[in-house]
């Protein structure tokens, strides 16, 4: 990797965030779009959380991830503290790796 | 600022320690990661300061380690982070002063912790304290990788990466108590998992978008 390839990714990154509340400045966002914009933001972010649960690129990502992703929301369904989800996601999937659950 | 730091209470700071110390141990492994796979110091390093996405960061690297092309790590990155253009759009309102600075702190748990908010003071606090948070301990945790080395364990082994995951569910959850949220949003995600095996990493996440079809159309009217 080049610092051409380096300040490239950094600078098209860059453009990618600050797009969107740069052009939010420029227009009056009717209500109806605003909260579209929002419900897209949750679209994306739950999409992320499911691959990211159950997928290690373009394969399966095995049984331990996701468990332990379940059992965190579990936890966050039954309004448990944030912590307390984060710590239990991560110590169910460090436990069953433990035990050689894949 | 003073009226920034008002509204900030402990709970907010408690949360977002929780993901930042996550993500400081996860910035250890990749500056760990990449200066065993051959990178010089300072590439790691500029990347987290100047990059800031770990994703993208992780990508580009295995990339380059595996003996492929600059311009695929970069292309690869990109399509990645191109989220963060629809996340802009939903929150750029909530950065408030200081947005060209602000945008740069712009990641997925960010996002979430305003969205997560009920005000928009409350959101416009909760944007800054993660984005400072995070940012702070994506690079600090870069340095600490970079010095030890391979000497860091595998984040894996500690259910890190399951950690993520279960923090952004905890933010988004409330918001998908509401069906004309939750329906897209479990459509979105039932297609970004249908297109996981058949397409790079990044793009899956985008289509889900195609899951606002699902938004009711009697509320948007009502609205």
């Amino acid at each position: 990797m080049n610092i051409v390839a380096v300040l490239v990714l950094a600078a098209g990154t860059y453009a990618f965030r600050v797009a969107g509340p740069l052009l939010r400045d420029r227009f009056e966002v009717p209500d109806r779009i605003r909260r579209l914009l929002s419900t897209a933001a949750v679209v994306l972010l739950f999409a992320l959380i499911a691959t990211a649960a159950l997928m290690d690129g373009q394969r399966f990502a095995g049984f331990a991830l996701p468990a332990g992703v379940l059992a965190g929301g579990v936890l966050a369904w039954r309004r448990a503290p944030f912590i307390v989800v984060v710590l239990v996601a991560a110590g169910v999937t460090a436990g069953l790796r433990l035990l050689g659950v894949p | 600022m003073r009226s920034l730091w008002r509204t900030l209470d402990r709970s907010l700071v408690r949360d977002v320690l929780a993901v930042a110390a996550a993500v400081a141990a996860v910035g250890m492994s990749f500056g760990a990661i990449a200066v065993s796979a051959g990178l010089p110091a300072w590439q790691p390093v500029l990347l987290s300061v100047l990059v800031f996405a770990g994703g993208s960061q992780f990508l580009a690297v295995g990339v380059i380690a595996a003996g492929g092309a600059p311009l695929a790590a970069v292309l690869g990155g990109l399509v990645l982070n191109a989220r963060h253009l629809p996340f802009g759009l939903a929150i750029g309102g909530t950065i408030g002063r200081g947005r060209l600075l602000g945008s740069h702190l712009m990641t997925d748990e960010s996002v979430a912790f305003a969205l997560a908010q009920r005000d928009p003071a409350r959101a416009r606090t909760a944007y800054w304290t993660c984005g400072v948070a995070l940012f702070t301990a994506w690079n600090l945790g870069t340095v600490a990788g970079v010095l030890v080395g391979s000497a860091i364990g595998d984040p894996a082994a500690f259910g890190l990466d399951a950690a993520f995951p279960a923090a952004l569910l905890a933010l988004v959850l409330p918001g998908l108590r509401d069906p004309a949220t939750r329906r897209p949003a479990l459509l979105g995600g039932a297609i970004a998992l249908a297109a996981s095996p058949f397409l790079p990493p990044g793009v899956p996440v985008l289509l889900a978008l195609a899951g606002l079809v699902a938004v009711p159309r009697r509320r948007a009217v009502l609205a």
